[in-house]
C-alpha cells in the first residue's frame, strides 16, 4: 500500500500574527514554522498504518527551500520519503493542482491531509484533489481503519459523528483524534537525514487569484469588569446594552 | 451576472448560516442588477423554501431526493454544477461548513472557477472582483482579486446580516440527477446529540474550561445554557481529557463559533481558543484568575469562582426573563 500525506508549513498555532510594514505580507521574523496541526494528525495516522498494515508513506509539501526543516520533521516522524514541489503555495487551486500532477502517476491508495491548513483555513485542497483525481473525498475524518480495499471512517458532523466507508483510493481530510500525535525521536531524526527528499519543479497553470495584501482585525475595546457579588449588573448589561438576552 | 446560492438544512429547516448566505448573495446580485437563485437539496419543509424569498432569493431550485439528506460531498457538488449551468450563473455562494467547504472545492474544479473562501464582507467589484477573507482563524484578513470569469465563494458564519424583508420565493422542482459515481461514500450510521442546539449555528454559547475541575460539574453550565437557550462548548484540554465530546471543542483546531454572546467559564484564553471565538459579537469571561489573558479579549468580565458565580448568574437571568 502506498500513502501520500500532504503537509503544510505553517506558523505555530501560538504565533501572534504580524504584518510587514506595507501590509503586503506576513512578518515571518521570529516565527516558528511547523507541520500544520491537522496535517500532523494525518501523518501520524499514516505512520500507524505503516506499522500495523505495512505501507510506504510519502510526505509531500508545496513550498520553497525554506520548508525543508518541516519536511525533514515529517521524515523523522516516520515518512519513508518526501517530495517537495518547489514553489510558493500561492493559493488552494495551485497547491491542489501540484498535488494532483504528482499523485496521478504515483498510484496512491490513500491521500491524507489535514481538514484545513491553520493559516489560510480554506479546507479546500482535499476536495479539489479528489475532484481532479475522480476519487471520493471524506472530511473531517476522526477515525480511519483499513479493511481489505475498504476504508472505514468516523466523520465529524455538526453535533455528532457518522460512520462511513468507501473504496480505495480516496482522499481524507483528517483531524484529531485520528491518531496519537507523534514527536520525532533521536533515531527518527538521524534516519531522516538519509531518507530521500525529491525536489520537483511546479507545473505551470494560469493563476486564478491575485494577492492584494493583508489587514489586522480592529483592536478590542476595554473589558467592563463586574463585581462577582453583583451578577444582576451583568444580566442588565447583556439585556440592555449588548441586547443579546 | 446571476448569483446562485446553496442552502443547507437541518431536520427540514434552513440553517441560519444559509440565510446569511442568501442575504449576502442578494446584496452581491444587486451590484449587477441581477437576482438570486437558491439551490436546496433533500428533505426540507415547503414553507422554509418559499421563506427564502424574505432573505433575498427570487427563485429556489429544490431537489427533494432523500439521498441528499446523507450529507455526502459529491452529490452536492454535482447538483450545484448542474444548477449553475442551467441558470448560467457566474457566481456560486456557499455557507461555510465542513460539507460546503469540500463541495465548494469540488465545484470550483468542475466549473473552472476561482475559489474565494471564508469571506467576511461583500466583494468590491469596482476594479475586478476583490474579496476580503478571514485567515489564521480570524487573527488576520487577506485581500485577493479573483481572476477567473466564474467564482465560487464561501461565506464565514456571522459575516452577513440576515435580510427579512423580501416576498416569498418561487419554488421550482429541480432534478440534479445523482449518478452512481456521486454515491462514492456509504454512510452506515449517524450519531447525533438529540435536542441540543448545534454549536456552530448557536446564537448564544456557554463554554467551560479546566476551571470547571471535572465533567461532573458540567450540569451547572448546562443549567445556565438551558436558561439562556444556548449551546454548550468547551476548551481543548477539556475535550482532550474526554470530559466533553470532541464536537464541543471550540478553538483554532475545533469548532469556530461566531455567536451574539459567548460566555467562557474557567477558560484562561489560550491564543488557540481565542482564535475560535474572536468573531463572537459579545464575550463574557468568568475566571477566578484576574490575570487570565481572556479578559483582554472580553467585553464583560467577572473575577470570581465559577462555582459561586454561575448558579447566581443562572438565577439572575431567570429573574430577568
Amino acid at each position: 500500500m502506498k500513502i501520500l500525506v500532504c503537509i503544510s508549513h505553517v506558523p505555530d498555532t501560538t504565533t501572534k500574527i504580524k504584518l510587514t510594514s506595507d501590509n503586503q505580507d506576513l512578518d515571518k521574523q521570529g516565527v516558528q514554522f511547523v507541520i500544520g496541526p491537522y496535517d500532523d494528525y494525518a501523518l501520524a495516522r499514516a505512520v500507524e498504518l505503516k506499522e500495523t498494515n505495512g505501507a510506504e508513506v510519502v510526505a509531500l509539501n508545496v513550498g520553497t527551500q525554506e520548508t525543508e526543516p518541516t519536511i525533514r520533521k515529517a521524515l523523522a516522524i516516520g515518512a519513508d520519503k518526501a517530495v517537495r514541489i518547489n514553489a510558493e503555495p500561492k493559493d488552494t487551486q495551485f497547491v491542489a493542482k501540484q498535488i494532483f500532477e504528482h499523485a496521478k502517476d504515483a498510484v496512491y491508495d490513500l491521500i491524507l491531509m489535514g481538514r484545513e491548513t491553520s493559516d489560510y483555513n480554506s479546507g479546500a485542497v482535499h476536495g479539489m484533489v479528489a475532484e481532479m483525481m475522480g476519487i471520493p473525498c471524506v472530511t473531517p475524518v476522526m477515525r480511519l481503519e483499513i479493511d481489505g480495499d475498504t476504508i472505514k471512517m468516523d466523520k465529524e458532523i455538526e453535533g455528532g459523528k457518522e460512520k462511513v466507508e468507501a473504496k480505495m483510493p480516496l482522499v481524507a481530510g483528517c483531524q484529531e483524534p485520528i491518531a496519537e500525535w507523534k514527536i520525532p525521536n533521536m533515531r527518527g531524526i538521524m534516519s531522516a537525514r538519509t531518507k530521500p527528499l525529491e525536489v520537483i519543479e511546479p507545473v505551470g497553470d494560469g493563476e486564478t487569484i491575485e494577492s492584494l495584501g493583508y489587514e489586522m482585525p480592529k483592536a478590542k475595546g476595554e473589558c467592563k469588569m463586574i463585581d462577582k457579588d453583583n451578577v444582576e449588573e451583568l444580566v442588565n448589561l447583556l439585556k440592555n446594552e449588548a441586547k443579546v438576552i | 451576472m446571476s448569483v446562485l446560492v446553496y442552502v443547507e438544512s437541518e431536520e427540514g429547516k434552513i440553517k441560519k448560516s444559509s440565510r446569511e448566505a442568501v442575504s449576502f448573495a442578494k446584496a452581491l446580485a444587486d451590484k449587477f442588477n441581477d437576482s438570486v437563485t437558491a439551490v436546496a437539496l433533500g428533505t426540507i419543509d415547503a414553507a422554509e423554501l418559499s421563506g427564502l424569498g424574505k432573505n433575498g432569493a427570487r427563485k429556489v431550485l429544490h431537489d427533494s431526493e432523500s439521498e441528499f439528506d446523507k450529507g455526502r460531498i459529491s452529490p452536492v457538488a454535482s447538483a450545484l454544477a448542474k444548477a449553475s449551468e442551467q441558470e448560467s450563473a457566474s457566481i456560486v455562494v456557499l455557507p461555510k461548513s465542513s460539507l460546503s467547504d469540500a463541495a465548494a472545492a469540488k465545484l470550483s474544479v468542475k466549473i473552472s472557477a476561482a475559489l474565494g473562501t471564508n469571506l467576511v464582507e461583500l466583494p468590491d467589484t469596482s476594479d475586478g472582483f476583490k474579496i476580503k477573507r478571514s485567515i489564521f482563524t480570524g487573527k488576520a484578513f487577506k485581500f485577493e482579486r479573483l481572476l477567473a470569469d466564474k467564482k465560487v465563494l464561501t461565506l464565514k458564519k456571522g459575516a452577513a446580516e440576515i435580510m427579512e424583508t423580501g416576498s416569498e420565493a418561487q419554488v421550482e422542482s429541480f432534478t440534479s440527477g445523482i449518478s452512481d459515481a456521486d454515491k462514492d461514500i456509504a454512510i452506515l450510521e449517524t450519531e447525533k446529540a438529540e435536542g441540543d442546539i448545534l454549536l456552530p449555528e448557536a446564537e448564544l454559547v456557554v463554554s467551560g474550561g479546566r476551571g470547571m475541575k471535572g465533567p461532573e460539574n458540567w450540569g451547572m453550565l448546562e443549567d445556565l445554557a438551558k436558561t439562556l437557550g444556548a449551546a454548550t462548548g468547551c476548551s481543548k484540554p477539556v475535550s482532550d481529557m474526554e470530559w466533553r465530546p470532541h464536537h464541543e471543542h471550540v478553538g483554532q483546531t475545533g469548532v469556530k463559533v461566531s455567536p451574539d454572546l459567548y460566555i467562557a467559564v474557567g477558560i484562561s484564553g489560550a491564543i488557540q481558543h481565542l482564535a475560535g471565538v474572536n468573531s463572537s459579537k459579545n464575550i463574557v469571561v468568568i475566571n477566578k484568575d484576574s490575570e487570565a489573558p481572556f479578559f483582554k479579549a472580553a467585553d464583560y468580565g467577572i473575577v470570581g469562582d465559577a462555582f459561586e458565580v454561575i448558579p447566581k448568574l443562572t438565577e439572575a437571568i431567570k429573574a430577568a426573563k
